[in-house]
């Protein structure tokens, strides 16, 4: 399918990613590709290696062989906050931000701008900073919290000051790790909203157990299964796939 | 918004009263022997200082600290050396002009290291310098290879050992386990005098007040915003798109600098430098003195520092044997119940009380204003 291709063609191209911790590979010569303003969203049972997978890409993991190309940048030797100025943002599991810094705080750490020691030190917070926090604190429905301490917020809450942090990162390729785990049924609509909002001008990749969550926002599927991939394409495509059901869907 | 001025109200109330108690206070109560032990106890709010910025604000705990007292210390202390070494005072010597420990030791020469110490300018540089220069050594050693907690602690306290054996060892060039002492001018002016004793007091305050912003400055941008994110969550600040490591490099230089400053200070206050204000025990004490006063309150560093040295030189006085058990108790007490030591006490119990003192007084007031005036409505 990919014959014909070169790599450079896509944003992100994963190409015989392998990594082995002590011997056993979680995740074995791994390769796909995401295209630009593409959402795909990775599935799988637990120990497929999906969140690894998402390690490996923003560095906090480094590969044993393989390569990960971003937009031609080969992101296996960057550091993890040189990939994140190539463009890459990422959601951790469960909620990481500053509790105890105020929101406001939380999202200006996050401002593109200043990222040096000493630019950090010289760092004014001028208009275009406080409009920019504002605008992403409106979109989180964090508006009337600015100065609110951020170990204050609900998990929901946090989950959305975190989504919050990335989008004002304004990455080119965004990756977030269960994003509606945890939440209630209200908030996960307002997330899948709040999603649906940000993907945008982006592409995503999402790990995400909530097949109605995956169903709504995925342009495309794929299946992890022992660190390999066992399906790829549509919702439909993977969700009538033999193999597919046989070790995930059918559980 | 966010708190946009330097210090709010709270914290100029406590610049005022420290500097009231520093300027005014003491200097008219004390003789001269006493304020001059007090002058020495600044010396260490000064490694307070620098310890709130990396220990309270950074979380990275240094127990090494007497490596750079001690450096900004023994820099001070070469100047004063040669210049009480001229030719004419040691002309008995066997090598004139050299410090008379290095005659004892049969050196011939100056070593080449000691040679820019001639200059009181390049000393000045060299006590801001040297400290920097090895806290950047040893910061991007540990910090890049994401050595942190517990094991960077333990290392500090290594190089806090290291450092003193070698001093120790090393007689013929650092004056040994006797350390650098019979110091008599700064640049020609005599330090042992009652009145130089006297201003070097008011100089060392003036330092440690520029301390107190250049601190309060750093914890106010987004660098110090950054720290204590860095505390928290350290991998959400790298995935945040900052190297984590230049930013611990940044703050333990910075407590390094303001160490050497209180090391360069405590070496003309107090007339000599020894090997016995760098090695692990002034080290912890040193961070004791922080944690009573506060980690996270640069005020509650300086009393944390006053208050703990008043305490060791009362206490052992009376009881020599017991003052270091008492240390280590005061120790376990503050960080299992008080981990935000004094300043924190005050916070949570003495300023809620005056401050609803205060509102309760205005809203009287107000209340009283709005009963005067309405009869005229």
């Amino acid at each position: 399918m990919l014959v014909g291709h070169q790599p450079k063609d896509f944003l992100l191209a994963v190409s015989g990613l392998t990594v082995s911790f002590d011997g056993f590979k979680a995740v074995n010569d791994l390769s796909f590709y995401v295209e630009e303003n593409e959402i795909r969203v990775i599935i799988g049972p637990n120990g497929a290696g999906k969140t690894t997978v998402l390690d490996l890409i923003c560095g906090k993991t480094r590969a044993t062989s393989g390569s990960i190309q971003f937009r031609g940048q080969e992101l296996t030797k960057l550091r993890e906050n040189e990939i994140v100025q190539a463009g890459v943002g990422r959601k951790f599991q469960t909620p990481s931000v500053f509790e105890d810094l105020t929101v406001f705080e939380n999202l200006e750490i996050s401002f593109p701008r200043g990222r040096t020691v000493f630019g950090s030190l010289t760092f004014q917070r001028d208009d275009t900073v406080k409009q920019r926090v504002e605008e992403v604190a409106e979109m989180i429905f964090l508006k009337d919290r600015l100065n609110t301490y951020a170990d204050q917020l609900s998990h929901g809450q946090k989950q959305w000051l975190e989504i919050g942090m990335l989008l004002i990162q304004d990455p080119d390729l965004l990756m977030l790790d269960e994003p509606v785990a945890g939440m209630s049924v209200s908030e996960r609509a307002k997330t899948a909203e709040l999603l649906n909002r940000i993907i945008k001008d982006r592409s995503v990749l999402v790990i995400e157990h909530d097949m109605k969550f995956v169903e709504d926002i995925a342009h495309k599927v794929t299946v992890l299964h022992q660190g390999q991939i066992l399906s790829e394409g549509t919702m439909e495509h993977v969700k009538n796939d033999p193999k597919v059901i046989e070790v995930y869907l059918g559980h | 918004m966010i708190n946009s001025r330097f210090f709010n109200r709270s914290e100029l109330l406590g610049f005022l009263a420290l500097a009231v108690l520093l300027i005014v206070i003491l200097p008219l109560s004390l003789d001269i022997f006493r304020l001059n032990l007090v002058a020495k106890y600044l010396t260490y709010a000064f490694v307070g200082i620098g310890l709130v910025l990396c220990w309270g604000y950074g979380g990275i705990l240094s127990l090494g600290q007497g490596v750079f007292f001690g450096l900004g210390g023994y820099c001070m202390a070469m100047y004063l050396k040669l210049e009480a070494s001229s030719v004419a005072n040691t002309k008995i010597q066997s090598t004139p002009g050299i410090p008379d420990f290095m005659d004892w030791n049969q050196l011939t020469a100056l070593p080449f290291f000691w040679k820019p110490f001639h200059s009181f300018p390049i000393t000045l540089l060299a006590i801001l310098l040297v400290p920097a220069f090895f806290a950047l050594i040893i910061g991007a050693a540990m910090f890049k290879r994401r050595v942190g907690g517990v094991y960077f602690a333990i290392i500090t306290q290594a190089i806090a050992a290291i450092l003193t054996i070698l001093i120790v060892g090393q007689q013929g060039y650092t004056g040994g386990i006797n350390g650098i002492t019979d110091l008599r001018t700064l640049h020609g002016w005599d330090i042992r005098t009652d009145h130089a004793k006297f201003i070097l007091y008011f100089v060392e305050v003036v330092l440690l007040f520029g301390c107190i912003v250049a601190a309060q400055f750093i914890r106010l941008t987004k660098l110090g915003r950054i720290l204590v994110a860095m505390r928290e969550q350290e991998d959400r600040v790298r995935f945040s798109g900052y190297s984590v490591a230049n930013f611990k490099i940044f703050a333990f230089c910075a407590a390094a600098v303001f160490a050497a400053i209180g090391g360069a200070m405590f070496t003309l206050e107090v007339g000599f430098m020894s090997p016995s204000f760098v090695g692990i025990v002034p080290s912890i004490e040193m961070v004791i003195y922080t944690a009573v006063g506060g980690r996270m309150s640069i005020f509650g560093a300086v009393w944390g520092a006053l208050l703990v040295n008043f305490a060791k030189t009362s206490l052992s006085e009376s009881f020599p044997q017991l003052w270091l058990f008492g240390l280590g108790a005061l120790f376990i007490a503050v960080v299992l119940a008080f981990p935000n030591g004094l300043s924190g006490i005050w916070a949570d119990h003495v300023q809620p009380r005056i401050d609803r003192l205060l509102s309760s007084r205005k809203s009287k007031s107000v209340a009283g204003m709005i009963a005067d005036g309405a009869p005229a409505e």
